[in-house]
């Protein structure tokens, strides 16, 4: 297997708080690689960082062989790099059609959005496909706003599929009060792409039974470092792991 | 293709073609030009702040840049008193463009209420400027040529000009919004880093938005000055006509593309209707500030987005559609 992302050595720093000291992270090809750790031991920060939401203050972060650090988000996203956030985040007052319209021009210049409508009959199809796939293509029509939290979660994972981005970031994707039929859907949708098209995943998740099941590696953080990383079972082992998730963490610092 | 839709706008755009040839008097003329001259500059800020949800209360310093770039060019080019004048309209619209760049460049780096507070505090800038420097007249203003034309006909000409800028100002708005470029802007508006994060250039859409919306404002400003004969600068930058503006737009329906025309031809005929009338000039803002309270209250997103659902009963069909598919989502997989 190649590495497709790979984070080293990432530091960032938020006032006096070090959100993140000297992370590494690699993430192969064709996997489905689960990030987890206690809350607040810096994954969101650093799925910020790699997306090029936060620049790091130290470190690198490359995708395909490329040094991307300090890209901006749009800049990472074209280069295949697509994400959802942890707290769901769609555009509510759009119809959930054109919510997917948004996400299908991955390399267009801006200059050409002046002059092309909003939307080819093939994007329209390929969206519908993709909303059909995900299972909400019955809304399509609706504003994005008025769907239930479930739903924005489907539409969300949707939008950052139809760009077919190489290496998908999901950020907590069953968080929030989705029953477990979603989980387990969400999941199931996520093996599929992986073993059918080969799309590489990195989860961020603090649900240790949905990662272990679902991921090929697992990394974990704690407290702005990463642990370890590992196959789910030999991460599920680690005496460090069981000790950062009872809260054993800060003796082996002293 | 002939829509029913699109018939009510050239029926409707067809009645106000025809207004000055049924109703010659030049009082009322003067009036529906001046609304028609509001429903261009709103319909064209909407474009902009209405689609990408940054409110700009700086319209005024397009309409003060096209004013004075046709009075200062009306001068020093000793421009005939004729309809030779209307040629500098669009240089108006050009000058208004280029002053919305750094403008843009400055402003739309920060968002929401942090942005308006620039936006106004630039619009000052402009209009001390206005006051202070040499080349503008300082407070006594500037004087353009004025047109010999008989009273009766005077208003024909500038009617027809507002008229074709509402038809351009709504052309360009309507285009605006079909395409991906429109779409970019509406996902700036309801979440813009979501946006940067699905490869929208938001800097790029946001800077050309806003550009091109001054064009017509400019214009607008530009045959203000010709119709006037002179201008001030207290007149032409008014704190007030940046409020109007954006009023116009909330009332009507801010971000749709009838609710700007429809808020600015209201309530700008109304103004100058009640101000003909009653000689007491502050009678229109104690009816205005009844009517915003009305509509805010019970209409927020408008007038126009308010009837849309009520004759579409969007709600109703929405909620019950929702609840269809929650079911078919839970019970999928079991």
């Amino acid at each position: 297997m190649t590495t497709l992302l790979e984070a080293k050595g990432i530091s960032r720093a938020f006032g006096g708080v070090q959100a993140l000291d000297n992370c590494s992270l690699t993430v192969e090809k064709g996997s489905i690689t689960g990030l987890i750790g206690p809350n607040g031991s810096g994954k969101t920060t650093l799925f910020n960082v790699i997306t090029g939401y936060v620049k790091p203050d130290q470190g690198t972060v490359s995708f395909a062989g490329e040094d991307v650090t300090g890209a901006r988000p749009n800049e990472i996203f074209s280069k295949g790099v697509g994400r959802t956030f942890q707290l769901t985040r769609i555009f509510g007052r759009m119809t959930v059609l054109e919510n997917m319209l948004v996400a299908t021009q991955r390399e267009e210049s801006w200059l050409k959005g002046l002059t092309r409508s909003m939307s080819s009959a093939e994007e329209v199809s390929a969206a519908l496909e993709m909303l059909e796939f995900v299972g909400i293509a019955k809304l399509a029509k609706l504003q994005a706003g008025s769907l239930s939290y479930g739903q924005r979660k489907l539409l969300e994972l949707a939008y950052v599929l139809i760009a077919d981005p190489d290496v998908i970031l999901l950020d907590e994707p069953p968080a929030g009060g989705v029953n477990l039929t979603l989980i387990n859907e969400i999941a199931s949708k996520i093996r599929l792409l992986n073993k059918e098209q080969g799309k590489t995943f990195l989860v961020v998740e603090h649900n240790m039974e949905f990662v272990m099941n679902l991921c090929d590696s697992v990394t974990v953080m704690n407290q702005g470092h990463t642990l370890t990383s590992g196959t789910p079972s030999e991460v599920r082992s680690d005496k460090r792991v069981l000790d950062a998730y009872l809260g054993g963490g800060d003796e082996e610092e002293n | 293709m002939l829509t029913k839709s699109r018939l009510v706008w050239v029926g409707l755009f067809a009645l106000l073609a025809l207004f000055p040839l049924v109703v010659t008097t030049p009082t009322w003329t003067s009036i529906i030009m001046f609304a028609l001259l509001y429903m261009a500059i709103t319909t064209s800020w909407n474009m902009f702040s209405g689609y990408s949800g940054y409110v700009a209360l700086g319209a005024a310093c397009f309409f003060g840049t096209g004013a004075y770039t046709v009075a200062l060019l009306a001068k020093h080019w000793n421009v005939p008193a004729s309809g030779d004048l209307f040629w500098l309209i669009p240089l108006g619209g050009i000058l208004a463009m280029i002053v919305a760049l750094p403008i843009g460049l400055i402003a739309l780096r920060v968002r929401r209420h942090t942005f308006v507070v620039i936006t106004i505090a630039i619009f000052f800038v402009f209009q001390l400027s206005a006051i202070n420097a040499s080349f503008t007249g300082g407070t006594a203003g500037l004087q353009l040529p004025f047109i010999p034309w008989s009273f009766q006909d005077f208003n024909l000409p500038f009617y027809y000009l507002a008229f074709a800028m509402v038809v351009v100002a709504t052309l360009l708005s309507a285009w605006v919004r079909q395409t991906r470029f429109g779409l970019q802007l509406m996902a700036i508006r309801d979440d813009e880093d979501r946006a940067l994060g699905l490869g929208v250039k938001v800097w790029a859409v946001k800077l050309s938005g806003f550009v091109m919306s001054a064009f017509v404002i400019g214009c607008a400003g530009g045959l203000y000055a010709i119709y006037q004969g002179q201008i001030y600068p207290q007149f032409v930058f008014n704190p007030l006509f940046d409020i109007s503006v954006a009023l116009m737009a909330f009332l009507g329906g801010f971000g749709t593309l009838a609710g700007p025309l429809l808020g600015a031809f209201v309530l700008e005929t109304m103004q100058l209707w009640l101000t003909e009338n009653y000689s007491s000039g502050s009678l229109y803002l104690i009816i205005f500030g009844a009517l915003f309270l009305i509509v805010i209250i019970f209409m927020p997103q408008g007038v126009v987005v308010y009837v849309k659902d009520r004759v579409t009963k969007r709600e109703d069909r929405e909620r019950s559609l929702l609840a269809q598919n929650e079911v078919q989502i839970a019970g999928g997989s079991q």
